[in-house]
């Protein structure tokens, strides 16, 4: 039994529906799991893609450490072979916690996941996103995170699961929450998003980067940003692309006034097309291009504006 | 207070990684303290001026040295290698590495929020599980006062600010700070300093439990369709009928 963990907010998240998209495809009996406040009003929606789906509202689900405990207690109560989690930052705090407490082998962030004879084999990515590596572990229990956006969805069950409310023991977690601030764009969510519009320190200022919104706005693209744009100040860090930031995979991610740093291509370097506007025909952002113009983006960018708006 | 940094050895960035028989070669790269870690180095030197009782932990192979050489010479004051060519497991790694934090007995681990050679997030969360602490990890602004951390970090959709009592595990994230460069009187200072060794085997871990299977390099090939933008009204109606009409995307 594949126990799958997860995320949502007044639905399902993306992440959820892809890594129960995922446990279907791997042929054994789905159960989701749903902590925390709010878990009961999706369990209906769960319920059609598991067989079984164990909720638990618990005010004391917060957390990695008693997230981490609740997860490892269900799938040990229900034997579980396979615990999956979304390979957001969240899921990547709490999956590997889980595998400590379980001695299970951990597998993190895989792309492509296939059974095995008692175990799991995993592809992911390392060094920077550089290289590919095939992973395996033969154990009686399995903890893996799977990358967002490397899964097809989950399809609908004939018959709708069983909904079961858990109860746990858990302790205070010793950490207060003293503030959050979360970071709102009008825009579509960036890792979601099928086209991405990225600036970098090439727009010379956060003024310029309204030649960025125009067109993302124009395509329906997502914003992103490169660390120098953001340690300039001229846009939040939840736009950056890269290793210390997101990653992103979208059709086509359009680099503007980037350089192509390594680090930068970490995070979007399996884009499915990479399309660069930079005047430096050197750059290395050119090198892994497949489309682009060699030219100064400021006599570029509103003539592609008006390009692109003439396909609408 | 005492601190310890969990450090690694990874290709520089601008190294060119090769991989041949489906395995990765690193014999002439050129390596590096893995820029994540520095973060924590860099923080634990400013808590601790001067780097009284501040120590390196790390686990991996010879090579690693330098890197450990390089955080001494960033100022803390002594080291911990765990000397193995074994490739572990995050699991494996932190039972090794939680033996290791109960000998030192540190109020405060700092561990990189993302390793430039595994691309793993979980060493901070899995070695916190396994001595039982809580932890903070992408933290990009920390305080201490009394026992007690204050801390920043990134979380999925935004920030988070937070507040736990010592010990506990920090993951580090850019912005943090702002990791100095060694001085050369440094660098000649950190040949002296103190490299523990023991490994892997003192503390029952002979295997890992994840096998690697494969390494490869799979880059995408790109079509490389440059315009040169001299007309750039002509080179983006160019653009844009390609990605339309070939490349589909728009
Ligand atoms: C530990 C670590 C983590 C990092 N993480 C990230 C990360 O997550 N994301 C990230 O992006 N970076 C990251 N970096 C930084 C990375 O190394 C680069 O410094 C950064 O990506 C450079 O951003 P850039 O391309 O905007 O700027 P630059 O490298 O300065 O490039 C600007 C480009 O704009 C071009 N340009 C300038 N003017 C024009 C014009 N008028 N028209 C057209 N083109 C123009 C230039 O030719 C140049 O290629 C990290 C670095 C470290 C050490
Ligand atoms: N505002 C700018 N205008 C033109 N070129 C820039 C600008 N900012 C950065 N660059 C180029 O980006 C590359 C990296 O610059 P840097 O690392 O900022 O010194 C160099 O090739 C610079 O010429």
């Amino acid at each position: 039994m594949i126990l799958v963990v997860c995320e949502f907010d007044t639905k399902l998240k993306k992440s959820a529906l892809e890594i129960l998209g995922a446990a279907q495809r791997l042929g054994s009996s789905v159960t989701a799991v749903l902590l925390g406040t709010g878990a009961g009003n999706v369990a209906l929606q769960a319920a059609q893609y598991a067989s079984q789906v164990l909720v638990c509202e618990d005010a004391l689900l917060a957390g990695a450490k008693n997230l981490a405990q609740a997860v490892s207690d269900l799938s040990e109560q229900a034997e579980a072979t396979l615990v999956l989690m979304a390979g957001s930052r969240g899921g990547r705090e709490i999956a590997p916690r889980v595998a400590v407490r379980l001695d299970a082998p951990y597998l993190e962030d895989a792309t492509v996941l296939s059974s095995i004879e008692g175990g799991l084999q995993i592809q992911h990515y390392a060094y920077l996103a550089r290289v590919t590596e095939t992973l395996e572990a033969v154990a009686p229990i399995v903890v893996c995170s799977v990358k967002p956006n490397t899964q097809v969805v989950a399809e609908l069950n004939s018959k709708t699961g069983e909904i079961f409310e858990v109860e746990l023991e858990l302790n205070a977690s010793g950490v207060t929450v003293l503030g959050r601030t979360v970071e709102k764009t009008s825009r579509v969510a960036l890792t979601e998003a099928s086209l991405v519009v990225t600036g970098g320190r090439g727009l010379g200022s956060p003024e310029n980067f309204a030649l960025i919104e125009s067109l993302a706005d124009v395509l329906g693209a997502g914003v992103g940003a490169t660390r120098a744009a953001v340690d300039a100040g001229w846009r939040p860090y939840g736009e950056q692309v890269g290793q210390t930031g997101k990653t992103v995979q979208p059709n086509a991610y359009i680099a503007v006034g980037v350089s192509g740093a390594v680090q930068h291509l970490s995070g979007m370097g399996k884009s499915k097309n990479i399309v660069a506007i930079n005047k430096d025909a050197e750059a290395p952002i050119f090198k892994v291009a497949d489309y682009g113009i060699i030219g100064d983006l400021h006599a570029i960018m509103p003539a592609l504006i008006e390009a692109a708006k003439k396909l609408r | 207070m005492k601190i310890l940094c969990l450090i690694r050895q990874v290709p520089d960035a601008e190294a060119k990684v090769k991989a041949a028989l489906g395995k990765v070669d690193l014999d002439g790269a050129t390596m590096a303290l893995d820029g994540m870690d520095e973060y924590g180095v860099e923080q634990a030197l400013r808590i601790n001026e001067g780097g009284a009782n501040t120590v390196a932990v790390a686990l991996g192979n010879t090579r690693f040295e330098d890197a450990i050489r390089r955080s001494l010479a960033m100022g803390l004051e002594r080291a911990v290698h765990i000397e193995t060519d074994l490739l572990l497991d995050v699991v494996s790694q932190a039972q090794i590495l939680k033996a290791v934090v109960l000998e030192e007995a540190p109020d405060l681990v700092f561990v990189g929020g993302q390793h430039a050679d595994t691309d793993s997030q979980a060493l901070g969360a899995a070695l916190a599980e396994a001595l039982g602490w809580n932890q903070v990890t992408w933290t990009t602004e920390l305080s201490l006062d009394s026992g007690i951390a204050k801390a920043t970090h990134d979380t999925d959709d935004g920030k988070e600010s937070l507040e736990l009592a010592l010990p506990a595990i920090i993951t580090t994230q850019q912005g943090l700070n702002e990791p100095r460069y060694p001085t050369l009187p440094n660098i000649m200072k950190a040949k002296k300093k103190e490299i523990r060794k023991t490994t892997p085997e003192q503390y029952g871990i002979t295997n890992s439990k994840v096998r690697i299977v494969s390494q490869e390099i799979q880059e995408r090939p790109r079509l490389n369709k440059l315009l040169d933008g001299k007309d750039p009204v002509a080179a983006a109606n160019e653009l844009i009928r390609l990605l339309h009409e070939e490349a589909k995307v728009i």
